[in-house]
C-alpha cells in the first residue's frame, strides 16, 4: 500500500496535488460552513437535522483534504491553519460553493449540483488513484452518494409540489446555473493529474453529472435555464465579493489571537 | 384513549398502587387524566427546551475557531434537535399531537427552560453551556431515567446518555480556555459568572414554593425534590470549577462540615420569576426565531403534502 501510494505520488508533483486538495478541501469546507447556517432555520426539525447532516459531512471532508495538503506542503500548516488563515484570494472553491444558501430550494439545488459533481469526480478519483487522497476520495463519495439522493427527491418534491414551490425551485435553478460549468473546466494542474491518473477526466464527470442532474429536474418539471454566461476563477482564486464576508465570519474568533489553542 | 375515560375509585387506587411500588405505565394502559395532563406538560416543555436550546449555541457555529470544535458543537446542536424529537414523540403516545404541541411553542402558550433567555456573548459560553447547563439537565434527567411512564423514561435514557457526552465536551472546552491565553482565561471566568446562577436556577423554585412537586413525586414522576437536585449539582459542580481553576461567582459559598455540601448564598428568585414572566434578555427573540423559522418553511412543508398527494393520485391511476 505504502509503494503503491509512493508510486502514485511520484507521478503527480506534490505542489498539484497540494492544489487539487485545497480545492476540493475549500469547496467543501465552505459549502459545509453555508450549510451550517440553516441550523435551527430549517423548515421541519427533521430537515433541520438533515441539512446539518449534510454540513458535517462536507466539513469532516475538508478536514482531511486540508490535512492532506498541509501534510503535503510539509511548511506547518495543519487544517486550521489552512482554514481560518488564508485570505479570500487564497481559497481554491468553486465558486458554486459561495453562491449564497437563498431559500430552501435554492440550498437544494445547490446541494444537488455539488453533490452529482463531486459524487462522479471523486468515484472516478477512487476507480484510477491510489494513496491517500483516492482513500479520502472513496469515503466521500459514499457520503456525497446520500446527498445527491436526498437534496434530488427535495428537488422533486418542490419542483412538482406548489406552484410557489415550483416558481422558487426555477428561480434558484437561474441564479445557481451559470456557476455549474466551472466543475468541468479543466486548468493545466488539472490535465496533468488527469494524465497521472490522479483525476478522471473531466468530460466523463460532465456527461454523468449531466446525465443525473437533467433526469431529477425533469421529474420536477422544472426547466434548465437559456444563459450562456459561463463564470469562472474560483478554482484558481478568483472569487465573489461574498467570499470575504464567509471568511470574515468564520475566521473571526481565531484571528484574534492566532497563538491561542482553542 | 383509554386514560381520557373517567376511572372508579378503584382504578385511582389501584394505579397509585401500582405507581407507588414502582410498576411502569405504558400508553394502552388505564391512567388518572391529571397524570397524563401532567406528563404532557413536562415532556412538551422538556421537547421544547431542546429546540430553542438550539438558538443560543447555535449562534456559534459559524465562528467555531477550529473546525474540530466546529464539528463537536454542530453535532452538539444536532442530538438536542434529535432529542426534542424523542420527546415529542414520547408525548404523542398520551394522545397529543406535535402540531399542537408546537403550535403551542409559537404561539407562547407553551414554556421551556429559561436558561435558553440568556444570550451567549462570547465563544467561552459554548464551553459553559455544555459543562453547567447539560450538566444541570443531567442531574434533573438521570432519576427520570426510572420515572413511572414507559415512553418518557426510555427517550430519557438515550438522551442522557448524549448529555453526559455534552457535558464532557463542554468541560473540555473550558478547561482548554482555563489553561489557555490569559484572554482566555478570563473569558472563561466571565462566562462562568454570567451562566451559574441562572444554572442554579433551573431546577426551578425552592421545595416550599414548588407547585406540583408532591403529586409528582407520588405518581413517581418526579423522583427527587428541586432543592435536593440543586444541592447535587452544586455539589458536583464546585468541584469542578476547582479543577479548572475558576472561581464560583459567590461570596457566601462555603462548605457546611455538618451536612457535608457545598452551600451557596441567596438565589435571586426575583430574576427567575422575571424571565419566567418573559422578561429575560432572550425570551422575544428566541420565539421571534422560532417562529420566522416556522412562517419561513411554511412554503415547503405545504411543497411536500400537495406532492404526496399528487404521488398518490398518479399510483392511484397507475393502479386503475
Ligand atoms: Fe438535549
Ligand atoms: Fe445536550
Amino acid at each position: 500500500m505504502a509503494a503503491a501510494a509512493e508510486q502514485a505520488r511520484s507521478k503527480a508533483d506534490d505542489a498539484d496535488l497540494f492544489e487539487v486538495a485545497l480545492r476540493l478541501g475549500d469547496s467543501a469546507l465552505i459549502l459545509g460552513q453555508q450549510l451550517s447556517g440553516w441550523t435551527s432555520h430549517g423548515p421541519t426539525v427533521e430537515l433541520d437535522i438533515a441539512l446539518q447532516n449534510h454540513a458535517l459531512d462536507l466539513i469532516g471532508q475538508a478536514r482531511l483534504f486540508l490535512d492532506y495538503a498541509g501534510r503535503l506542503e510539509g511548511k506547518g500548516r495543519d487544517e486550521d491553519k489552512l482554514a481560518y488563515f488564508r485570505q479570500a484570494g487564497e481559497f481554491r472553491n468553486c465558486l458554486l460553493a459561495e453562491q449564497p444558501n437563498g431559500d430552501f430550494a435554492q440550498t437544494m439545488l445547490r446541494q444537488l449540483f455539488y453533490a452529482t459533481y463531486a459524487r462522479a469526480l471523486y468515484a472516478g478519483m477512487e476507480a484510477e488513484g491510489e494513496g491517500e487522497l483516492a482513500e479520502i476520495a472513496a469515503k466521500a463519495e459514499r457520503e456525497m452518494a446520500y446527498h445527491v439522493r436526498h437534496a434530488g427527491e427535495w428537488v422533486v418534491r418542490l419542483g412538482d409540489g406548489t406552484k410557489e414551490s415550483h416558481k422558487r425551485c426555477q428561480t434558484g435553478l437561474a441564479a445557481l446555473w451559470p456557476y455549474v460549468h466551472e466543475l468541468f473546466m479543466a486548468d493545466e494542474i488539472d490535465q496533468r493529474l488527469i494524465a497521472a491518473g490522479i483525476l478522471p477526466a473531466f468530460e466523463d464527470v460532465k456527461v454523468e453529472w449531466m446525465t443525473s442532474v437533467s433526469s431529477v429536474l425533469e421529474r420536477a418539471t422544472l426547466a434548465i435555464p437559456e444563459d450562456d454566461w459561463m463564470p469562472s476563477g474560483g478554482r484558481q482564486g478568483q472569487h465573489t465579493e461574498r467570499l470575504s464576508y464567509i471568511l470574515g465570519e468564520m475566521q473571526s474568533i481565531a484571528r484574534s489571537d492566532p497563538e491561542a489553542k482553542w | 384513549m383509554q386514560s381520557m375515560e373517567a376511572g372508579s375509585q378503584g382504578d385511582l387506587d389501584a394505579f397509585d398502587r401500582h405507581v407507588g411500588a414502582d410498576g411502569k405505565v405504558e400508553p394502552q394502559d388505564w391512567m388518572p387524566a391529571a397524570y397524563a395532563k401532567t406528563l404532557v406538560r413536562q415532556i412538551s416543555q422538556h421537547a421544547h427546551s431542546e429546540i430553542i436550546g438550539m438558538q443560543p449555541e447555535g449562534n456559534w457555529i459559524s465562528r467555531a475557531p477550529s473546525l474540530r470544535r466546529k464539528v463537536i458543537l454542530m453535532a452538539k446542536v444536532q442530538d438536542e434537535a434529535g432529542h426534542g424529537l424523542y420527546l415529542y414523540s414520547a408525548a404523542e403516545t398520551l394522545g397529543v399531537s406535535r402540531d399542537e404541541l408546537e403550535q403551542q411553542l409559537l404561539d407562547g402558550t407553551a414554556k421551556y427552560s429559561s436558561i435558553f433567555n440568556y444570550p451567549t456573548l462570547t465563544w467561552a459560553d459554548v464551553g459553559a453551556i455544555g459543562w453547567l447547563v447539560d450538566g444541570a439537565a443531567i442531574v434533573n434527567q438521570i432519576p427520570i431515567c426510572r420515572c413511572s411512564y414507559g415512553p418518557y423514561a426510555r427517550a430519557m435514557v438515550r438522551i442522557c446518555k448524549e448529555e453526559s457526552f455534552h457535558q464532557r465536551q463542554g468541560f473540555e472546552l473550558m478547561m482548554a480556555l482555563s489553561k489557555g491565553t490569559d484572554a482566555q482565561k478570563r473569558m472563561a471566568q466571565d462566562a462562568l459568572n454570567r451562566w451559574w446562577w441562572p444554572s442554579v436556577m433551573m431546577f426551578g423554585p425552592p421545595d416550599g414554593e414548588s407547585v406540583h412537586s408532591m403529586q409528582n413525586m407520588a405518581w413517581r414522576i418526579k423522583l427527587f425534590s428541586n432543592d435536593e437536585l440543586r444541592q447535587k449539582f452544586i455539589d458536583m459542580t464546585v468541584k469542578q470549577a476547582e479543577a479548572l481553576g475558576l472561581t464560583i461567582p459567590d461570596p457566601d459559598l462555603r462548605f457546611d462540615e455538618a451536612s457535608g455540601h457545598w452551600q451557596v448564598g441567596e438565589i435571586d428568585w426575583d430574576e427567575f420569576w422575571s424571565v419566567v414572566k418573559g422578561h429575560g434578555p432572550c425570551n422575544r427573540q428566541r420565539l421571534a426565531h422560532r417562529r420566522d423559522a416556522h412562517e419561513a418553511g411554511a412554503w415547503v412543508r405545504e411543497a411536500a403534502v400537495a406532492f404526496a398527494a399528487k404521488e398518490r393520485a398518479r399510483s392511484a391511476r397507475k393502479a386503475a
